[in-house]
């Protein structure tokens, strides 16, 4: 069992000894994290890329610095393929508006999955309703995987982008995005992929995973909220149009026309999150001294022994895969007999904390056949004595409703 | 607080053998409420009799606080007039009202003597993200009260 239990007193919100399995939601923040914004802002702040005094300067040099962090660590060929948002939502609002307002029409195919978070598929059927663009989807297979077979023969010419999630936020699957990514460049079609759940648990390089654009967040990857990321492949963010237009986007500006500035300012109108970019690049840097390598192996393991001791718990059903193979720390469940929110409620009371309800993926949810799920995720916190919790608790559940 | 006073048995039977389940062949008024943050789904029928509600079926999914609320709303209301359950709907809104301050409008002296076996559900007040489930049944009755 990869040991991650030193790391457990950087985490304050802990202390209390609260079961923490909501990661998917979002993460808590170590120190170092607090202490980079809180350092930052006590030094060097200022707003970016307009003043001449020396704050000013340092807080560009911070923000900037954020960025070359942040494609060193998805292997982003430069920086300027790296443009911040306030997260994945709006970095997918911004291809959805910004590049499928420009790039789609009544005869082009959006293509997306049966197991998108709403973040990837709602702007998608915006963007239809206001191009005439057909929106169609790849189905979920029983065995809770992305059906390859089905995206094949979905995957026409007509098809001009394909949106799918890197990690799903209910299932844990983990899409073969390289592959899917080949086979729809093979047709000219760009590649979204919603990497909020993979980003932050698995190593990711966009140059393997051959997307056009990649989209995550930080509040997710123990980085602070407010901030995002959209990469995106530099061809693919020329088509690209300013999705929000104001300050710092611009490059001159008349009463009736502007012009856009370079590429990435251009996508970040307005004052960015400067703290919290400061905040991502301590994240980055936090998770990279663990390794991703051995974080996404962490996950796994503890999903191991989550899949195996839920398996014996009465009337227990997972939704999601029940083996390691391309699958993240998300383990998504029902109960016989008891809503996803009645466990909640009684998980609650034994201190361990998971998510229930239809986790904004409802489409996901039909094709389940469940109203809900309760959802354990994990990430560098957890361990072991975490999923005794939950086990004890869906026991006492069990108890109480009388289904054992 | 304990579980076992949120969980009571009368809500845990409401909630496997849902009352007046299913729809009214004729409905004089209809309503659908979702809880569009947890997904929880009622859809109520009522029929009249002059001004009393002779009939009413409902059908929903979600939680057993959600699901036994309007189970038990259901038995509440049956042969009463539009006068009568809005008051009902105003002693149970009163149970549930979130500062812990306000009265229950309940007797501690006579369990169920206000809300029947509705009373169950006070323990709910101490799981204020739930109360939004037991109430859902009750705003959704009030919708088909107003449209007809």
């Amino acid at each position: 069992m990869t040991d991650l239990s030193y790391l457990k007193d950087d985490f304050p919100v802990l202390d209390d000894g609260v079961h923490f399995l909501d990661s998917g939601a979002s993460s808590q923040k170590p120190i170092p994290v607090l202490e980079a914004m809180d350092n930052f802002a006590r030094t060097s702040y200022a707003n970016v890329h307009r003043g001449a005094y020396k704050l000013s300067v340092a807080s560009t040099d911070a923000y900037e610095a954020a960025r070359r962090r942040v494609a060193e660590f998805i292997g982003s060929s430069t920086d300027d393929e790296v443009v911040f948002t306030r997260g994945a939502t709006t970095a997918l609002n911004t291809v959805a508006f910004g590049w499928g307002l420009e790039n789609l029409g009544e005869d082009d195919i959006i293509l997306s999955t049966e197991m998108e978070h709403h973040a990837n598929l709602v702007p998608w059927q915006m963007v239809a309703k206001r191009t005439g663009a057909t929106l169609d989807h790849i189905p979920v297979t029983e065995d809770h995987r992305l059906d390859m077979d089905a995206y094949a023969e979905k995957l026409v010419p007509r098809v001009k982008v394909v949106a799918v999630t890197g990690m799903s936020n209910v299932l844990g699957t983990m899409p073969d995005i390289p592959t899917i990514a080949e086979m729809a460049h093979a047709v000219g079609a760009r590649v979204v992929v919603d990497a909020a759940q993979l980003v932050p648990h698995a190593p990711v390089d966009v140059q393997e995973l051959g997307a056009d654009f990649v989209a995550f967040s930080s509040h997710k990857m123990l980085g602070p909220t407010g901030i995002g990321v959209l990469w995106g492949r530099m061809d693919a963010l020329e088509e690209t149009e300013p999705f929000e237009g104001g300050g710092e986007m611009i490059s001159e500006v008349s009463l009736h026309d502007a012009t856009w500035a370079p590429i990435p300012h251009r996508f970040e109108a307005g004052t960015p999150p400067i703290i919290e970019a400061v905040g991502l690049h301590a994240a980055i840097d936090y998770l990279d001294s663990i390794g991703m390598e051995k974080i996404f192996q962490h996950d796994q393991e503890l999903t191991a022994i989550a899949l195996e001791r839920l398996g014996d718990v009465p009337g227990v059903t997972i939704q999601g895969p029940n083996d390691l193979d391309r699958r993240g720390g998300v383990v998504s469940m029902t109960m016989d007999g008891i809503h996803a929110h009645d466990l909640a409620t009684i998980l609650d009371e034994q201190n361990v904390a998971v998510r229930a309800g239809h986790h904004c993926a409802k489409p996901l949810m039909k094709c389940l056949g469940v109203a809900a799920t309760a959802r354990a995720s994990f990430y560098v916190y957890n361990e072991e004595a975490d999923i005794d919790a939950l086990v004890a608790g869906l026991r006492r559940a069990g108890e109480l409703f009388g289904v054992n | 607080m304990a579980l076992e006073e949120l969980y009571r048995e009368v809500i845990l039977d409401h909630y496997r053998n849902p009352r007046n389940k299913g729809q009214l062949d004729t409905p004089d008024a209809t309503a659908q409420g979702v809880n569009p943050l947890c997904g929880d789904e009622i859809s109520i029928e009522i029929r009249y009799d002059g001004d009393v509600v002779s009939d009413v079926a409902v059908v929903g999914q979600g939680c057993s606080i959600s699901q036994s609320s309007a189970s038990m709303m259901t038995e509440a209301i049956k042969g009463k007039t539009k006068a009568e359950i809005e008051d009902l709907v105003d002693k149970f809104r009163t149970m549930m009202s979130l500062d812990e301050s306000d009265d229950t409008g309940l007797d501690p002296e006579r369990p169920g003597s206000v809300l029947g076996d509705l009373e169950a559900l006070q323990g709910v007040r101490q799981y204020p993200v739930r109360i939004k489930c037991a109430s859902l049944g009750w705003n959704t009755l009030m919708e088909a009260l107003e449209s007809s």
